[in-house]
Order: structure tokens, then C-alpha cells, then sequence
């Protein structure tokens, strides 16, 4: 357990997230209009998304298999039916003055993520539910003055609540269950996860006790946009509740907001001052009821989840938790270490992949889909080490080759003249000549000082421009050394 | 007025395919009806230029062979439907200035089917109330009102909330117009102003473009002088539509086929629970004589129990406000209709909803936010839900016993307008009969069964299976056959 050190003695965090997850659908929930990202303001809404006289919502399909889909990826509970409900409240950005949402009867039920930690070890978060809504359009207060704009492109686009248990006792584990929904949502293909266009948002509900103890009173950190504010949020709102309680001071349940720019939470409204929702059953809309057989259908077209692909990339390629772990984070990344590996050897491939391949790919700041190097490229360099066509070393060269002209591995081996020698006698002639050069050290070496080998071979590999299997002038070199 | 404005639909349409009169003729017949009731204060926008283009273009498709169901018929729309490029008001000023760029799927169909469009009527602001006297744009004078037309010693209420579509048909200056009933609004108008209305089944009518009251009970139907123009009128109105998630999708019978006369052996439901107290005894009267002519036309009356019937009013008046609160919340000052503004977001909601809505639309919505509220939600609201689905297996239980129950539709005659506005409870005791059938989602028909003692109009209601509207309209036209009313309002008598 990891316990914060207060004045008073040990507490302990008590963290629970509320993920709102925009659905991947060319169509918003409620209406035809598009969803795409980045476009004029006002230019993607329907008669529906600003709520003119008369018009009603139409479920979007697309939306609902989506949520299904999310469902069963988090090993949850799908209900047959479920209710659409109306939150009323007023703001100029909220046209029909109330959002759809799910209430009482969400469509997905309790589920479970596994948290991997960066120890190696895990730990599994309880799903409280997931509920389908639609999104508000989006107030700017800074265009004018005195008057606010108001944008309804976002109006009426779908997204999932992902609800957690208060499971979570450490700000790292808060991020780790984000990205580890992200990485899960992304797999399904229900949510892109892009957290800098607002697909991804958390809000954080934050509360400490002393160990073993009941939970406190918790505070909401509303609309946090990244994984690093949400841990740094959790991290000051935890120390500012110890802070409360050590002065003798107690915690109001209220709404705080994350100020980016400060690092610290500022209260937004308390529960007092909450609005009354006035939820009930929106009329428009009957149940939706979902036909057993469609959900199993759907469940026959999730992919291999991440858990899953991690445990066969262990047992089937013999990769260590942590390689494997980091190859399945993306899909994109274990999709392209599989490609590279079949038929290789899997370590070897896992070490390009995460190692040269991905700090090539960091550094250029490109995508995996933009890489000049493919999989099958990648692969094409590794069986030239496999070989013995070059070593390690030369690879490493060669692959800087690759990456910026985009060319194979073995034409690169070719032009260059960087094949491996082989040729025993090259690598004779090349020992005898480093022998030559520094008799007094292989004097040294022969009366006992084992540790000049590496001299030796160092040497040896200068002679012949590095391209000398190491293993033939390791062999050759000790013979001749201990020929004397 | 001319023998034209006297036509029903089916003798309209008979005369237009015989070449006896044109589709032109018989708009302008109606054009020059509409501006001679403007005393009444039925139509809050007259169209004659679109009504003339209409039947311009009606005329050339009967000549061409391809006339649809209801082709040059001349009809007034309920300012609640949504009409492209024509002012919607709601009868509210909140909706000052709003110009729909889109068509209701129900006059969409009508124009589909050949209808011309004479203007938008009068109703009770946002379709709240039963008397059309809370217009942004004042009462409703039904064609009834004893004297003479503009010198009335007594204007009566046309009912509400479609009193203008109930007054525009009665007074002969359309064929037919389109109501929305949401307790009662379609029934009771067509009641008081002798005329035949029906609600359909919850789900046959799309609600897509009409401006919403309470989204679980309203429903359009057609309000007309005669039982076949009703099936007439509902068969074109009628019909799935996917952009209205609570329409039903089930083909829409021959409705004019129902109308066969027969209704032998037919089980007719008499609830004991609607012989309320103080019920007049005139329509208690013609209750029964609208059973001896259902005996007498060979159907079999039966008792029948519907025991949360008392409940109705009480449950009516928490959903339909429940859903009329979140519903107006669109009516903000910030992308349509009239705004008033303010120094701040708050300001300017306050500001303009206070001047935008009327006194009762005020109460509704306080009723409904009320109700909706946390701590009372389960008191009033989901008690509300719970009786309602009582109400709602009532009718299936006696659906059992019975093929069709028959009430009177309202507890009086058209009463003055200023009557019964001291007392909301008053008012909204007129819907007592009506508003039972729209909780359970049944269709209910209103046909005019006589005159009350002060020569008024009084309907009988027909309560119907879901989705039996033939049912209503073969009983409906039997009772019209066996009353034989001749009487003409004084409007145009």
C-alpha cells in the first residue's frame, strides 16, 4: 500500500473516474450531422442538435453497437434495455435546454479493467456502469467583449460515461486506468482517445481516509484533458483535503475545477448550490431493447484485446512482461511487431521493434502508419544479422539508412560493402597484423592478463572496418593468442 | 358563402372529378369565407397566394389523370404544425417571428395528398388550455355564439386547444383542418363546435414538426363536418415515419372502407365512472339516446369498469406539465423567436421567457418543474407514471368485454369566453372525459350527437382499441346518420 505521509500520521487516497469518451461515428447520437473535428463553427448541425420547434431525436445504431462494443471489451454486463433520460438544465450552449442521457437504466452494466503498474505487477478496477449521452455545444466567451458565441458542432455528438469503482488509491494508478481505457477503447475502435481534441475527458473523484478506515467525503475535479493533469490533479486535491482535515477542518463535497496554469484545484460550486437535474424518462425516445443474439454477434468481432495479446506474446514469443507489455499499449505497435517477428526470431524482432525502430520514430515524430521503414524492411534487416551478413553493430548503421532513405536493408549492405567477413583467412591476416603491431601486449596477455582480449578484438574488428564476425575472430583470435 | 363552402370532402371531391367546379373556384370559394370569419379570429395567418398556386397546381394534376386522396380540397393548419417558409407561433409570442425552413411530416403528407393550404388557425398557446382563450392572439369565437356574426351579446369559446381549427371548420371557411389532441384538444373543440375530430392511436400520426407540448400524449388528427371526411383526412395524415421514434410502423388501412354501417352484434362499453357529479342532465340524456341508437342499429351495450378513472385529471395534470417544462426549455431567446435581453445569460432567459410566455404556460411549467423536482419526483411524477399505467390496463381489461366504449366527450355546451378563468381546476375539468383515452394512448373520436337545451352542440366520444380507428369511424357514422343534425351554426346560418 502506499500511504501519504500527513502531520498527524498515514492516509490513503480513495480515487474514482468518470471518463466521458467521445464514440467513434461519422454521425452524432441523435441526428445526421456529422462529428468531424476542426471544422467552421455552426457548420456540422442539424435542425435536431439546436433544437428547433418540433424536431425529435432518432437514436444513431452506429452509436449503440459502439457502446455494446465498449461493453464487452470491459468484460461487462450488457442490459437489454435501457432508458434514455432527459437533464435539464439551462445554458446558451445546451439548445433544448436538456442533454439525453442514460439515468437509472444505463445500456452496459459492471465491468473490469486490469491496471498494469509500472512495477510489473497489476490491478483490477471495478466498471461501475457505462451509459450513452450527448455532448454540449461549446461556449466562447473570448471572441467579444461583452457577448458570448456559442458553436453547436459538438451539440448532440455521442459519447460513453465510463463510470470506475473508487478502486484506485494512488494518483499513478489513476493514470494507468486511463490509459489503459484509452488503450482498450482504442482497440475497439470505439473512441480515437485523443485527449488534445477532447475525444478523452476525465473527471476525478478524490477522497482520503486513514488506512482501513471508511471512505471521506470526495471531491469532483471536473473535465481534466490529459493523463498528466489527471495525476497531478489527484496528487494536490489529496494533499490539500490532508491539509483540511490535519488543520481540523472538515471536506464539503463540492465541484473543483483543475487550473492547468497554477497546478492547483479552485472550488466551482458546492453540493449546495448543485443543480436539480429533474431527470426523468425523455418521451421521445422508447427503451432500447437489445436483441441477445446482436450483442453475441458483435462479441464474435471484438479483437484480441490487450490482456490477451500480452499473454500470448509472453507464452507464444517468449517475450518478458515488460517487452511485451509495451508492445500491445497500441494495437498499430503490436500489429508491426507480430508482422516483423513471424518467422524470426521473437526477441530479436522485440528489440528493433521497441527499441531502434520506435526511438527512430519518437525522435522524427511520426507515426507508425507514416514510418519509411516497414515491417517487412525492418525484418529484412534483422535476417541479415540472423545470417551473419552483418553484426549487430553494422545493423544499427544500416538502420539509420533505412529510416532516412527509405531503402532495403540489404542494397544498403550491398552499396556499402558492409557484408560481414567471413572469409577465415581475411580475419587471419588481420589478427596477425594486430599481433604484430602490439607484441608487448600479447606478451602481457600470455603471461596472464586475460582482461587484453577485449583489447585484442577491439582491434581486430578496427582493422577490418567492423565488419568481421565477431564470433569467428573471438574463435580464431583465442587460438592464435594461446598459440604462443 | 357559397353552396361551395357547404360541400363536405366527399362531395367536393365528387364535383371536382365531374368538372362541376374547379379546384381554383372552390379555394377562392373558401379565400373569401376566411376573411369574412375574421370576426371569429380563427386564422392567425391566411395564405391565400400559396392556397391559389396550390389549387392551380391541383387543377392541372386531376387534369392530367393523377388527382391524389384529397386533391383541391381547400383546409386550415393548427398553428402548432411546423410549415415551411409560413410564420409558426405556437399562438405564442415567444415564437414571434419564427419561420420554419421545414415541413411537418403531417402536412407534408397532406400536401402530398393534394391539399391547399388556407392559413395557419388559432389555438390555445403552446395547445395549453380548452377554451383557446390563452392565445398570445386572443380568444376564439365559435360560430355558435347565438346573434348576430360581430354582434354577439355572448362570444362563446370554441373549445381548446384546436378552437381555431374547431371554429375555421364549423364556419364553413375549410373543408377540414388539422388538430393535435393532447388531453382532449382535438375531442372537445370538435364537441363544442359541432364538428367530428378524432385522435389518433398514440404513434399513427407522426409528430415530427409540430411544435411539442407533452411529447408522450400529443398526437394530430383531422377535424371535419363529417364522419367519412374524417377517415378521408386521416388516411392522408396518417403513417410511419422513422424521423419519430414513437411512430408506429403498421400500414394504414382504408379507413373510408370501414365506414359500412354494420355494426351488429358489436359490444359498446358504458363506463359506470364517467357519470360525474353534477354532470348536466341533458348530456346524460343524449349519452343514452347515443346507446338506444347503437341497440337500435343492432350492437349490444354493455357495463364496463374503468376504476382509475377518477385518477385521470390529477395524473393528466402532473405528466403533461412533467414534459410541457423540459420541452419549452428551448424557447431561451438564443437562436430563434423573440428574445428580450439582459445584462447577463440569467437576465435574458428571465427576461424573455417572462415576456414571451403567457400566464398559463407560466403555471405549466412551474407545475412541471415542480413535479420533476428533487424530493417530490416520486411523490408526484413516478406516482403519476404508476397510475397512468393503471388507466392504461383499465381499458385493456374492459377492451375484453367490450369492441368500443362510448362517453359523452365533454360535462357542458361551449360556456363564454372569460368563464371559468378564476379557477384553473375549472377548466381543466373539460377534459374529464377526454383525457383517460390519451393516457392510455387510445384513439377517441368525437361526433356531434345533438343540441343541449341552449341550441349548443354536444359531441359523444368513442373510445377504440390501440390502432382501431375503423372501429371509432363505423360506430362514429352510425350515430351521425341516427342524430340527423341539420342545424347550422349562426355564423352562417
Amino acid at each position: 500500500m502506499t500511504y501519504i505521509q500527513g502531520e498527524t500520521g498515514d492516509w490513503e487516497m480513495v480515487i474514482g473516474l468518470e471518463v466521458h469518451a467521445q464514440v467513434t461515428s461519422k454521425a452524432k447520437l441523435f441526428s445526421g450531422a456529422a462529428t468531424a473535428f476542426g471544422a467552421e463553427p455552426n457548420s456540422h448541425v442539424s435542425f435536431v442538435d439546436a433544437a428547433f420547434p418540433g424536431m425529435l431525436p432518432v437514436i444513431n445504431g452506429v452509436c449503440v453497437e459502439q457502446a455494446v462494443r465498449t461493453g464487452l471489451g470491459l468484460k461487462a454486463q450488457i442490459n437489454p434495455v435501457s432508458v434514455f433520460d432527459r437533464k435539464n438544465y439551462f445554458y446558451a450552449d445546451l439548445p433544448a435546454g436538456y442533454q439525453i442521457s442514460q439515468y437509472l437504466q444505463p445500456i452496459v452494466g459492471k465491468g473490469e479493467i486490469v491496471l498494469d503498474l509500472p512495477d510489473g505487477s497489476s490491478r483490477t478496477v471495478g466498471i461501475t456502469r457505462l451509459h450513452l449521452e450527448m455532448d454540449a455545444g461549446k461556449s466562447m466567451h473570448d471572441q467579444h467583449p461583452s457577448k458570448t458565441y456559442v458553436d453547436l458542432n459538438r451539440s448532440g455528438v455521442a459519447l460513453m460515461e465510463i463510470v470506475s469503482e473508487p478502486d484506485m488509491r494512488t494518483a499513478e494508478e489513476a493514470g494507468a486506468y486511463v490509459r489503459k481505457l484509452r488503450t482498450i477503447l482504442r482497440y475497439l475502435g470505439t473512441c480515437d482517445g485523443n485527449m488534445e481534441e477532447g475525444s478523452l475527458r476525465c473527471d476525478c473523484n478524490v477522497s482520503v481516509r486513514r488506512p482501513g478506515q471508511p471512505f471521506g467525503t470526495r471531491c469532483e475535479i471536473k473535465n481534466v484533458n490529459s493523463v498528466r493533469f489527471v495525476q497531478q490533479a489527484i496528487e494536490y486535491e489529496a494533499r490539500r483535503q490532508i491539509e483540511v482535515i490535519e488543520e481540523g477542518g472538515t471536506i464539503r463535497q463540492e465541484t473543483r475545477l483543475w487550473d492547468t496554469a497554477k497546478g492547483v484545484t479552485r472550488s466551482m460550486r458546492s453540493k449546495e448550490e448543485a443543480h436539480d437535474y429533474r431527470y426523468f424518462p425523455d418521451p421521445d425516445l422508447l427503451p432500447l431493447v437489445l436483441d441477445p443474439d446482436w450483442i453475441e454477434s458483435i462479441r464474435t468481432t471484438l479483437p484480441e484485446l490487450p490482456d490477451d495479446k500480452k499473454q500470448r506474446f509472453i507464452t507464444d514469443y517468449k517475450l518478458s512482461l515488460y517487452d511485451a507489455g509495451v508492445l500491445v499499449a497500441e494495437q498499430a505497435r503490436a500489429d508491426f511487431f507480430e508482422a516483423v517477428a513471424k518467422g524470426r526470431d521473437a526477441k530479436l524482432a522485440s528489440n528493433w521493434v521497441n527499441g531502434d525502430f520506435f526511438g527512430a520514430l519518437n525522435k522524427a515524430g511520426k507515426d507508425i502508419q507514416d514510418s519509411p521503414v516497414s515491417a517487412e524492411a525492418l525484418g529484412g534487416l534483422i535476417d541479415l544479422i540472423s545470417d551473419n551478413t552483418i553484426s549487430g553493430r553494422i545493423a544499427k548503421e544500416v538502420f539509420e539508412e533505412m529510416f532516412a532513405t527509405g531503402q532495403p536493408a540489404a542494397g544498403i549492405v550491398e552499396a556499402k560493402g558492409l557484408r560481414q567477413v567471413t572469409d577465415t583467412g581475411a580475419i587471419e591476416t588481420a589478427i596477425a597484423a594486430v599481433m604484430a603491431k602490439n607484441a608487448d601486449k600479447v606478451a602481457e596477455y600470455r603471461s596472464g592478463k586475460d582482461k587484453l582480449f577485449g583489447f585484442f578484438v577491439g582491434q581486430v574488428m578496427k582493422q577490418t572496418g567492423g565488419k568481421a564476425n565477431p564470433a569467428l575472430v573471438n574463435e580464431i583470435l583465442r587460438a592464435k593468442l594461446a598459440a604462443g | 358563402m357559397t353552396a361551395l363552402n357547404r360541400l363536405t370532402m366527399t362531395e367536393a371531391l365528387t364535383g371536382l372529378d365531374r368538372r362541376d367546379f374547379t379546384a381554383v373556384e372552390l379555394t377562392e370559394a373558401h379565400i373569401a369565407a376566411v376573411a369574412t370569419a375574421r370576426p371569429l379570429n380563427a386564422f392567425l395567418v391566411e395564405t391565400p397566394e400559396r392556397a391559389r398556386e396550390m389549387a392551380i397546381a391541383s387543377d392541372a394534376r386531376r387534369a392530367r389523370g393523377e388527382a391524389g386522396l384529397m386533391d383541391g380540397l381547400p383546409i386550415a393548419i393548427k398553428d402548432l404544425f411546423c410549415t415551411k417558409d409560413v410564420a409558426t407561433t405556437a399562438a405564442s409570442k415567444i415564437l414571434q417571428g419564427f419561420v420554419p425552413p421545414y415541413e411537418s411530416t403531417v402536412t407534408a403528407n397532406l400536401w402530398q395528398a393534394g391539399a391547399v393550404m388556407l392559413g395557419k388557425v388559432n389555438l390555445d398557446e403552446f395547445a395549453m388550455g380548452s377554451a383557446n382563450v390563452t392565445s398570445a392572439y386572443g380568444p376564439v369565437v365559435n360560430p355558435w355564439s347565438p346573434g348576430a356574426p360581430g354582434a354577439w351579446p355572448r362570444r362563446l369559446v370554441p373549445g381548446g386547444s384546436s378552437g381555431g381549427s374547431a371554429a375555421a371548420v364549423a364556419a364553413r371557411c375549410a373543408l377540414g383542418a388539422t388538430g393535435t389532441d393532447t388531453g382532449g384538444s382535438i375531442r372537445q373543440p370538435a364537441g363544442f363546435c359541432g364538428i367530428v375530430g378524432i385522435k389518433p392511436t398514440y404513434g399513427r400520426c407522426s409528430r415530427w414538426g409540430i411544435v411539442a407540448f407533452a411529447s408522450s400524449l400529443d398526437q394530430a388528427g383531422p377535424m371535419t363536418r363529417t364522419v367519412a371526411d374524417t377517415a378521408l383526412m386521416l388516411q392522408a395524415m396518417a403513417g410511419y415515419d422513422p424521423k419519430d421514434s414513437t411512430s408506429v410502423n403498421r400500414s394504414v388501412p382504408d379507413y373510408r372502407a370501414a365506414l359500412t354501417g354494420d355494426i351488429r352484434g358489436l359490444r359498446v362499453g358504458i363506463p359506470a365512472e364517467y357519470r360525474v357529479d353534477g354532470m348536466p342532465a341533458e348530456i346524460e340524456r343524449l349519452w343514452d339516446q347515443g346507446v338506444a341508437w347503437l341497440r337500435d342499429a343492432g350492437a349490444e351495450p354493455v357495463a364496463v369498469r374503468l376504476p382509475h378513472t377518477q385518477y385521470a385529471l390529477a395524473t393528466y395534470y402532473i405528466v403533461a406539465p412533467a414534459e410541457a417544462s423540459s420541452n419549452l426549455a428551448r424557447y431561451d431567446g438564443v437562436r430563434f423567436g423573440l428574445r428580450v435581453d439582459g445584462d447577463s445569460l440569467i437576465e435574458m432567459y428571465e427576461n424573455t421567457r417572462g415576456a414571451g410566455f403567457g400566464a398559463e404556460v407560466r403555471r405549466r411549467i412551474l407545475i412541471g418543474t415542480y413535479v420533476l423536482s428533487h424530493g417530490y419526483y416520486d411523490a408526484y411524477y413516478l406516482k403519476a407514471q404508476k397510475v397512468r399505467t393503471r388507466i392504461a390496463e383499465d381499458f385493456r381489461a374492459a377492451f375484453t368485454a367490450c369492441d368500443v366504449i362510448l362517453t359523452p366527450t365533454a360535462p357542458s355546451t361551449a360556456f363564454a369566453i372569460g368563464e371559468r378563468m378564476d379557477d384553473p381546476i375549472q377548466m381543466y375539468l373539460n377534459d374529464v372525459f377526454t383525457v383517460p383515452a390519451s393516457l392510455a394512448g387510445l384513439p377517441g373520436l368525437s361526433v356531434p350527437a345533438g343540441l343541449g337545451a341552449d341550441g349548443l352542440p354536444l359531441g359523444l366520444q368513442l373510445i377504440g382499441r390501440p390502432f382501431d380507428e375503423e372501429t371509432l369511424l363505423r360506430v362514429a357514422g352510425v350515430i351521425e346518420s341516427a342524430a340527423a343534425i341539420t342545424t347550422l351554426p349562426p355564423f352562417v346560418a
